[in-house]
């Protein structure tokens, strides 16, 4: 069975050429094609695509960082750029693999390829679950009331770091507010 | 499938059983028989095609009214069906859920069950504050809007900008007592509080979704007349 790919472009130029070069070979098809990111989850779910296609420009700028974390769904997925503007490397590296507009089938077909085999699933370890050391301090300074920029000040690590530990307290633990966040430190005793 | 005047209330009711909560807003009282939803709304003076725009809304989340939809209801009960749904909030579902909560407060260690009881007196203001700014700033403007009257300054824009959620603090609440408060504690009361507080989130949800389909068009249509 061909292995199915959602493709996540907005030109139907781009969209229709892409899909009928792989047609034409054995081991990828285009199962289905969105010009909206915010359709990725419902895609995913309804599709079982085992690849990801996707054109970066749809990224918004500002989300740029955190964009594999908004969809959920697709984190056991590789995600390869379809890439016709420039865009940094460095974030070009942040996906599974790059395809160049100007490229022939059989490079396209191997850049898959590799994509699949070299994505591993991220391990789940209860490290992924448990606060680590760094996002309990910030924890505990968050339900004294204090404000991004004074736990930065205090911990000596920049807003943008502070930024990044709320969010993943808020994914490990499901809680979203202040008050909540001091009623978790409460009944796990991090208050002194 | 949308419901229709036609149908009986009995059977919209069995397809979605939260619209007895709607029927409580509208104070049609239960033991209706195998009447149609039009007789009912005859009887008690309701517009049919509000009463079941209401109720689409409630049970079909993917419906999206159009405008020419809204455009041609009888929206003079939406205001009167907003606040009978904040007074349903605020005086029953969440002192009931505050007794409960208090019980089982009460079997923690004090400083936990301080904790937990400010938490929630504290999401109590926020929505009492929420309500309030609808019925005392939001409303009456509808109201005025509806008269004919203009008026300068405010526009339901600004009551997009400003519409907090009220049910964040209610998720937070759900897994503090899943996850983080100590398995002996009142394990029967606290699965029963969750079914509460599950019952509530989702009922304020579809309160937003009310508003957010149903009034604030309907608001627009009238601020561009």
């Amino acid at each position: 069975m061909k292995k199915r790919i959602l493709l996540i472009e907005k030109s139907p130029i781009v969209a229709t050429g892409f899909a009928t070069i792989l047609q034409k070979q054995a081991t990828f098809e285009v199962s289905s094609v969105t010009d909206n990111l915010s359709r990725i989850s419902e895609r995913i779910v309804v599709d079982h695509p085992d690849l990801i296609v996707l054109n970066p420009a749809l990224v918004d700028y500002s989300k740029r960082n955190t964009f594999r974390s908004l969809i959920p769904d697709a984190q056991n997925i590789p995600i390869v750029a379809l890439v016709y503007h420039y865009f940094d490397q460095q974030w070009l590296r942040s996906f599974n693999g790059v395809i160049e507009i100007n490229e022939d089938a059989e490079k396209i077909n191997n850049q898959l390829t590799d994509a699949l085999n070299s994505f591993t699933e991220p391990a789940e370890s209860s490290e992924l679950y448990e606060l680590s050391d760094r996002e309990r301090e910030v924890l505990v300074e968050l339900s004294k009331g204090l404000s991004n920029k004074e736990i930065a000040d205090k911990l000596h690590i920049s807003v943008h770091t502070v930024i990044t530990h709320r969010k993943n307290i808020i994914k490990k633990t499901g809680i979203k507010s202040v008050a909540g966040l001091t009623v978790y430190a409460m009944l796990n005793n991090l208050m002194e | 499938m949308l419901f229709t005047p036609n149908m009986k209330l009995a059977d919209m009711v069995a397809s979605n059983h939260s619209l007895v909560l709607i029927l409580q807003r509208f104070n049609i009282q239960l033991g209706f028989g195998e009447k149609s939803i039009r007789e009912v709304c005859k009887q008690y003076g309701i517009p049919d095609s509000f009463f079941l725009l209401i109720c689409n809304v409630y049970t079909h989340p993917e419906y999206l009214p159009t405008q020419e939809e809204i455009a041609g209801t009888d929206m003079s009960p939406l205001i009167p069906y907003l606040i009978a749904s904040h007074n349903y909030y605020l005086d029953e579902r969440i002192p009931h859920i505050e007794n409960h909560l208090r019980r089982i407060a009460d079997a923690c260690l004090p400083v936990h069950r301080d904790t937990l009881q400010k938490f929630f007196i504290d999401y109590k203001e926020e929505v009492v504050k929420h309500f309030q700014y609808e019925e005392v700033t939001v409303f009456p403007y509808i109201e005025k809007l509806n008269n004919g009257e203009k008026s300068k300054g405010y526009s339901i824009h600004q009551f997009e900008k400003n519409h907090s959620n009220i049910e964040d603090k209610l998720g937070d609440l759900t897994n503090i007592i899943l996850k983080y408060l100590p398995g002996d504690i009142m394990p029967k009361e606290r699965i029963s509080l969750l079914f509460d507080i599950f019952q509530l989130s989702s009922d304020l949800n579809t309160h937003a979704v009310i508003e957010d389909k149903i009034l604030i068009p309907f608001v627009e249509t009238l601020e561009k007349l």
